[in-house]
């Protein structure tokens, strides 16, 4: 068998584990989460969560019917073997995998409304690449973005002068308006930057974090801890029942802003955070690490 | 404190006289996937529905489903965003006599008077639950206007013991989302000062 088609074959194996089975951390954050609640009828939502996650593993199906919009986050070692065809294989393993697992098609033509059918199309999935000199492995990330989770992220241009307080009450705001539809609890990315897209950017792989992971800096670590409690104030609780849990975890990621620039980006991760990670070395051996393998 | 009933289609008004809002309930029976171009085709372009729904239950949801030797199979299925369906849902509920609404996230106050006037209850059922849902179904008993698209048709399915699905608009009109939202509008003034 020619190497891409085998690193294709390992790319849909990824993709099928990625969609069918949730991250070991985001397991262990919906038990604590269980535990916390005390309301019957908000413990039967947490029950339904854990059983739906053992008959997606046990017949290998999605643990969601909305397999999202797929998008990778690429980190490539200049060294890796599979530089030249990865972002192709990637594209074909995604088109492969939506029969074969199979996947919900969501590709959408924005003018024509036309589905492709296949999970591809312009741009689709999204593959994000990153060189990491010196490095022979490819570490890959997915992530699963779902409608219902998608929907309500923002972004938005503040007065640099308002400083963290205005990205704060946006995302307060989002959450609040938003979240109850968002199939919570929530995971919530957070992006500051100097242009629109950078926050975007940052928002997004923010929620690549593994839960309980904090920024390197002490002070936006605080922030992110700060946040987390008094989103959980909000008292959204699974799927908008109430309750002490609203989100999971927050995580906020910055770039340095432009002098007379401020930019805050918020995305949303649901309760099925469908986010998963390959090692994969120039050999093709390779490492699920957020997985129980 | 909140209990637990387990109803059976055809759903009669009776059965749903104690059942409040918090409370659990698990379907056994008949229940229809209806969502966004169902409600407008009966709600606005005034379509006759293929199926009586009098008695039965919808379900707003799009499920991945697979053929296997021309039968179909539901492969994963669970609820979308019911706000969505706010603006038809009480013509809906009138005329169609449909007693039970499963889905996700909250409905409003038309759907409320409706449930109230014509005796029928709106519930959540968890969302991301799909492997769950698919659990659920028996068999695929049919689906109608699958020219809408395999997640808009109408998929009719036979379920047994389906759920949970926590009641949010009881026979009463009680909703609970009145509460919820005046709630979090609270805490959010409180939070943002």
């Amino acid at each position: 068998m020619p190497i891409h088609e085998k690193l294709k074959g390992i790319l849909i194996d990824f993709i099928r584990v990625s969609v069918t089975e949730l991250p070991l951390d985001v397991i262990e954050a919906l038990k604590h989460a269980y535990e916390a609640e005390k309301a019957p009828f908000i413990k039967s939502v947490y029950e339904a969560y854990f059983k739906n996650l053992e008959v997606a593993r046990a017949e290998r199906i999605p643990l969601c019917q909305d397999t999202g919009l797929i998008e990778f986050f690429v980190k490539a070692g200049t060294k890796s073997p599979f530089l030249d065809y990865i972002e192709d294989t990637l594209v074909e393993a995604v088109r492969e995998a939506t029969h074969k697992v199979p996947l919900r098609p969501n590709a959408v033509h924005p003018f024509k409304n036309i589905n492709t059918g296949d999970n591809t199309g312009s741009r689709i999935p999204f593959v994000h690449v990153e060189l990491v000199p010196g490095s022979a492995d490819l570490d890959i990330y997915i992530y699963i973005a779902g409608g219902g989770s998608s929907f309500p992220a923002s972004a938005r241009s503040f007065l640099p002068g308002l400083g963290f307080k205005a990205i704060k009450n946006l995302v307060i705001e989002t959450v609040a308006n938003w979240g109850m539809n968002a199939c919570p609890p929530l995971m919530i990315g957070i992006g500051i930057a100097g242009t629109l897209e950078i926050a975007a950017l940052l928002s997004k792989k923010a929620l690549l974090r593994k839960i309980g992971e904090r920024n390197l800096d002490p002070d936006v670590a605080q922030l992110e801890e700060e946040l987390k409690n008094e989103l959980n104030n909000l008292g959204i609780g699974a799927q908008g029942l109430g309750g002490k849990i609203t989100v999971l975890d927050v995580f906020i990621e910055y770039a340095h802003r432009h002098p007379a620039t401020l930019f805050g980006a918020v995305s949303i991760g649901c309760w099925a955070n469908r986010r998963g990670r390959i090692v994969i070395h120039p050999d093709l051996s390779y490492e699920l690490p957020l997985h129980r393998r | 404190m909140s209990r637990t009933y387990y109803l059976r289609t055809p759903i009669r008004d009776e059965d749903l006289e104690p059942i409040r809002v918090g409370d659990v309930v698990y379907l056994t029976g008949t229940i229809v996937t209806a969502r966004d171009s169902v409600h407008k085709r009966v709600v606005v372009e005034g379509m006759n529905l293929p199926i009586d729904l009098r008695g039965l239950a919808i379900f707003h949801a799009g499920p991945a489903v697979k053929k296997i030797n021309n039968e179909w199979k539901i492969v994963s299925i669970g609820p979308t965003t019911s706000t969505r369906m706010e603006s038809y849902e009480a013509d809906f509920i009138a005329k169609t006599g449909v007693k039970l609404i499963a889905g996700k996230g909250f409905m409003k106050e038309r759907t409320a008077e409706a449930c109230a006037k014509y005796k029928c209850i709106v519930t959540i059922f968890p969302g991301g639950c799909g492997a769950l849902g698919a659990k659920c179904v028996k068999r695929v008993a049919g689906v109608h206007w699958l020219e809408l698209g395999v997640p808009e048709a109408m998929w009719v399915l036979e379920v047994e013991n389906f759920g949970p699905l926590i009641v949010t608009i009881d026979t009463t009109g009680a909703n609970m989302y009145s509460e919820r939202y005046r709630d979090i509008q609270k805490k959010i003034s409180e939070l943002m000062k």
